[in-house]
């Protein structure tokens, strides 16, 4: 048994550029699905809250059948499946110039919708964690609904929504190593090629590992940001977790007002 | 369903009598399940007019009031604000629920306040008076917060314009609330126990700029236990019980010499 540091320090400080075009790739494809997705999941919301009941029922069907379902079969199912049956093979198409490649539509697609669905019940639980009264105060003012979600509701549930969605990002990027699959260059694919050409295959997937926490750890960081800066502003109750406990886990995290929040830190 | 039949008559009727009232109930109906809350409830507020509501709790007034904004929506009967059928119009296959669109445009004219306030939390309190006239009366901003800010010194927070509502007590934030009404110029305005919620010592603050408003000519209806309130402030008191209207007059009849018997049985538990 053989760990050979040079060739670890040497792939972890200076990576061949396929590993940095797969990290990119991968931060990408994640903010960009993440994105859709939570698009995707206020519209589901909505249809849930809909008065109308085949829109209500659409969308249990849709995360019903999005959630009971691995997302690799969904992935190898849209990519290779739709094109083997002849129905839709992605081709190539250009947005603002750049050329996006049929794999990483398809990819994206699938990703999108099926975040879509986890994000909806997120989102419909936080739109119900809002008093009932605020958008009776909205409509009595003479909003319309659509209206008292805008202004009055939706404001207050997204600061609700900030700590799951910081999850679900967190998910979301390493998630993306099931793309490899379907030969998105990503950074998990970038690795597996470089491993059947060299074999070193230990020192090759902790640099893979390390890559993928620090991605996780700006992240974390980036969301603490996010959750003090709105604090700072409404002051709403919101699910606090110290950027400590983020990273390293440990229980707790309730939900308590800003005030105890500031004499805890 | 109830026997009370929504004929083209009485609408005409209420019609005629709706162009000098503010509101006018007419047998209004109001079920929870199988529960009756509103039992052929008639009713006239005329202009100018303040009316306070009392009665026992679960004995209607609260869901009365908030069939005026058409908060709940009634079973049977009509109820008009302003000249305007709430909530519904009339069709040849009876009563329709309005639209979206049209029951905002009616509650624009109709103020609220709440028991618990409802502010917006995530708005200060010239932001939560601000937000119906941008977005609803379309007003340019610089207009509504100057108008902001004229309701808000009226109602004594001329000095809590930028104050988040967490850092308000509860009588300041009723009177946000209050300011947050007017902002969009009602013709009436409905308030749901607002002085109930309140600590004692601010009950007075609230009451007072509620006394401005009834001397400035308002028409108010009140859902209130104040009875000093109701005394000195109210033209009429209306008494409620298990979804009926026991009692009717002006406060020195019904609360100094009620007749039926259980405005007296109220009245010697609220007044001790």
């Amino acid at each position: 048994m053989h760990f050979s540091w040079h060739f670890f320090t040497h792939l972890l400080f200076s990576p061949p550029s396929s590993f940095v075009k797969g990290a990119i790739t991968t931060v990408y494809v994640a903010v960009i699905s993440q994105t859709l997705g939570v698009a995707v999941g206020l519209v589901l919301a909505l249809f849930r809250r809909s008065k109308r009941m085949s829109l209500r029922t659409f969308a249990s069907g849709y995360i019903w059948l999005v959630r009971g379902t691995p997302l690799l079969v969904q992935l190898v199912l849209v990519y290779d499946g739709l094109s083997g049956l002849g129905v839709y093979s992605f081709p190539a198409i250009s947005v603002f110039g750049i050329s996006i490649p049929s794999v990483v539509q398809a990819g994206i697609l699938t990703l999108s919708f099926n975040e879509g669905a986890y994000m909806a019940e997120i989102l419909r639980a936080a739109i119900d964690s809002v008093d009932r009264g605020q958008a009776e105060a909205a409509e009595s003012l003479g909003m319309r609904t659509g209206q008292a979600m805008r202004y009055v509701v939706l404001p207050q549930a997204m600061r609700i929504v900030i700590p799951p969605l910081g999850n679900e990002f967190n998910n979301m990027l390493k998630i993306t190593s099931l793309l490899s699959v379907i030969g998105l260059g990503e950074l998990f694919l970038a690795a597996q090629d470089y491993n059947s050409a060299t074999f070193k295959t230990f020192e090759i997937f902790i640099v893979v590992a390390i890559y993928y926490i620090a991605m996780t750890t700006v992240w974390a960081v980036i969301q603490s940001a996010i959750e003090r800066r709105l604090e700072a502003r409404g002051g709403e109750i919101v699910e606090y977790v110290p950027l400590r406990r983020r990273l390293f886990g440990g229980g707790g995290g309730g939900v308590i007002s800003v005030q105890e929040m500031r004499g805890v830190r | 369903m109830i026997g009370v039949q929504r004929t083209g008559a009485s609408g005409t009727e209420a019609g005629r009598a709706a162009k000098s009232a503010a509101v006018d109930c007419v047998n209004v109906h109001k079920r929870f399940g199988k529960l009756l809350v509103l039992d052929d409830v008639s009713l006239t507020v005329d202009r100018g007019e303040v009316v306070a509501m009392i009665g026992p709790s679960g004995s209607g007034k609260t869901t009365l009031l908030r069939c005026m904004n058409h908060l709940e929506r009634i079973d049977a009967g009509e109820l008009w604000v302003n000249g305007h059928l709430i909530g519904y119009r009339q069709t040849s296959k009876g009563m329709v629920e309005e639209s979206d669109a049209e029951i905002a445009r009616q509650r624009q004219e109709i103020g609220f306040v709440f028991q618990h306030f409802n502010l917006f939390p995530h708005l200060t309190a010239i932001q939560n008076v601000m937000l119906a006239p941008v977005r609803v009366r379309r007003l340019p901003r610089e207009q509504a917060e100057q108008e902001g800010r004229e309701l808000l010194a009226r109602v004594g927070l001329g000095e809590k314009c930028d104050t988040y509502p967490r850092q308000l007590s509860g009588g300041q934030r009723q009177r946000v609330a209050i300011a947050r009404a007017l902002a969009m110029k009602p013709s009436l305005m409905l308030f749901d126990e607002p002085t109930s919620a309140l600590d004692p010592e601010m009950v007075g603050e609230v009451l007072e700029v509620m006394r401005g408003l009834a001397a400035d000519g308002m028409t108010m209806v009140v859902v209130s236990h104040e009875m000093g309130f109701a005394r000195s402030v109210c033209d009429r008191v209306v008494m409620m019980d298990a979804g009926r209207i026991v009692e009717i007059g002006p406060p020195d009849q019904v609360l100094d010499k009620p007749q039926e018997e259980r405005t007296k049985a109220f009245l010697s538990k609220v007044l001790h």
